[in-house]
């Protein structure tokens, strides 16, 4: 008895988790089937091509002009995420060590930014950034992302280095290190794997920031492929068969990288969201 | 900088006292009082300049009647009267407040089910590759996630081609386009969204909790729904509250989703704040309204978002 009641949880087990990932992976697979369905016919959601149109995604390259896109995604990438690790660091490891109450004040000052919604910034951001004449350029998206990423960087670089065990920092301190030596040459390779998660989150940010692309960025070759998307939907909408192929070029290079770096994506994931 | 910050603390560095335990905790105290100011400079240049001023601007904006060029005039409170008084406005409020059910509690009740689930499938290479699969919607761009389901929901899409292959064909509409359904329609996408990710975490945080506390509710013959209750659930708690809080800013912080799928039609049916502020801000020119659905839209967040993280602080 007890054999064929495991048998059945188990079935049922199965059962539900088979629902779950049908009902994540579909949409996806309905991205693609379409994307190979014959342009100009009305294909139904999932239907399996028979003649598979494999130059769509050509077509679709060229209308989305992805290769402008992805030299812009990327100057974004490049423009943010360097500086924003090395932004956090600094300061994660300066309140860490910052012992006065000024430096608590300051501390909450980041906290305080960890659940501000952008969506709350962007009137005034746009005005702020217009007057300083970066409005529909790549810094109006570099700036305000690097203000954004702080709270959660500092948050995190901080809490690292606290965790180091303080006797590392006095036995390096008694050998008469200074302040930046002992950041250099102890703490800092000691809190390189967060300095990496932190890399891959803000990486996955940048990429798929949407909100501000749409309201600072004119030209959606100025923006990033996230941006793009809503161009392209508002280009392509009625050409369901080219919307999803370009949907899937936009969408691939976030997919090649979290395949490449799957565990790291998780890992950074988790531990960002527990912490 | 770095050369200033050097300085400071080697002249210290002798004042380190005798390396009894106790006194071992002052050397930290180094440098000048303000040393550490220094690190964070940059950071808070940064913050300071792209996240806290547009803050205070934001709250300066919102007792202001401003269309972005003119004069503003001085609005009062009126503003945020108008945010609780007109249905336009506060319709978006209350759609943020179902979102969160598709967004937090759909997700964290699926995401507990699967993870209780999983964690007795054994065999590593399944579970490898279904953490991948449920991870996927959580790295593509919402946008991308919006584009797909808008498809999904279409007259011709899945949804409807489902409905049909199972004989419930009278049922079939847009989904995205009727008063009805959109709202749900657009929860559904949060859901799936969300939903890999409780789950990894979730699952994680299982098997944290201590084996020997399931072994021992088993011999104290506990069944599966109280070992659930007394085991699981408490073993969870610092994960259900990032599951909690993660997905609530994301319920009412939703713009990609609206924006892409229904640009918050029909009428208001899905409008969220998010939305609303960016369509007053950009195309209404009514920018003291939008801030001031956007200063209340910060206080919703926050009175939503402490006394969970609170609960999770407990023990």
């Amino acid at each position: 008895m007890n054999i064929a009641e495991s048998a059945t949880t188990r079935a049922t087990r199965i059962m539900i988790l088979a629902v779950l990932i049908v009902f994540t992976v579909v949409p996806l697979l309905s991205m693609i089937t379409t994307a190979l369905q014959k342009q100009g016919t009305l294909p139904s959601g999932l239907s399996f091509p028979v003649h598979p149109q494999w130059h769509n995604f050509v077509d679709a390259w060229n209308a989305a002009d992805f290769l402008a896109l992805l030299k812009s995604s990327l100057l974004i990438v490049l423009g943010v995420v360097p500086l924003a690790v090395v932004f956090s660091t600094l300061a994660g490891y300066g309140l860490a060590t910052a012992r006065t109450r000024s430096g608590s004040v300051i501390y909450g000052l980041f906290i305080l930014g960890l659940t501000l919604p952008a969506e709350a910034l962007i009137s005034p951001l746009y005005y702020e950034l217009r007057s300083m004449g970066l409005l529909d350029s790549r810094f109006a998206l570099i700036f305000p992302l690097l203000g954004l990423f702080m709270p959660f960087g500092v948050f995190w670089m901080r809490t690292a280095f606290q965790s180091l065990p303080p006797e590392l920092t006095e036995a390096a301190e008694l050998d008469g290190a200074s302040s930046w030596q002992t950041f250099r040459r102890v703490q800092l390779p000691l809190v390189l794997p967060s300095l990496s998660s932190l890399t891959i989150l803000f990486f996955l940010w940048t990429w798929n920031q949407f909100l501000l692309v749409i309201v600072l960025i004119n030209n959606p070759a100025d923006g990033n492929m996230a941006g793009a998307l809503a161009t392209f939907q508002g280009e392509y909408g009625t050409n369901v068969v080219l919307l999803c192929a370009g949907a899937l070029i936009i969408m691939a290079p976030s997919l090649v990288v979290f395949f490449f770096f799957q565990r790291q994506f998780v890992r950074a994931l988790l531990q960002g969201a527990v912490k | 900088m770095t050369s200033s910050n050097t300085r400071a603390s080697s002249a210290a560095a002798p004042a380190a006292g005798p390396d009894t335990p106790v006194r071992r905790r002052r050397p930290s105290r180094r440098g000048s009082r303000w040393g550490w100011l220094l690190w964070t400079l940059p950071a808070l240049a940064v913050y300071g300049g792209f996240v806290l001023y547009p803050l205070v601007e934001t709250v300066e904006y919102s007792f202001y009647n401003w269309d972005g060029i003119g004069v503003a005039t001085p609005a009062g409170l009126a503003n945020y009267q108008r945010v609780f008084t007109e249905s336009a406005l506060y319709t978006s409020i209350i759609n943020s407040f179902v979102l969160i059910v598709f967004f937090t509690v759909i997700p964290v009740v699926l995401g507990l089910i699967s993870a209780v689930l999983m964690r007795e499938l054994k065999g590593r290479g399944v579970g490898t590759l279904i953490r991948t699969l449920l991870f996927l919607p959580e790295v593509v761009p919402l946008a991308g996630a919006a584009i797909a389901w808008t498809w999904m929901y279409s007259p011709d899409g899945v949804v409807n081609q489902v409905l049909q292959a199972v004989g419930l064909g009278s049922q079939e509409h847009a989904w995205l386009g009727d008063f009805s359904t959109a709202l749900p329609a657009v929860g559904i996408i949060g859901t799936w969204v969300v939903t890999g990710f409780c789950t990894v975490l979730l699952l994680v945080g299982i098997a944290k909790i201590d084996q020997s506390l399931f072994e021992a509710a088993r011999l104290d013959g506990a069944g599966r729904w109280q070992e659930f209750r007394a085991v699981t659930l408490p073993g969870l708690r610092r994960e259900l509250v990032v599951c909690v809080t993660v997905t609530i800013i994301a319920a009412l912080a939703s713009f990609d989703v609206v924006y892409i799928s229904t640009q918050g039609g029909p009428g208001y049916s899905t409008m969220v704040p998010g939305l609303q502020i960016y369509q007053l801000t950009f195309i209404k020119q009514q920018v003291g309204q939008a801030s001031a659905l956007a200063v209340v839209l910060v206080a919703l967040v926050l009175v939503l978002i402490i006394p969970i993280q609170r609960l999770g602080r407990e023990r």
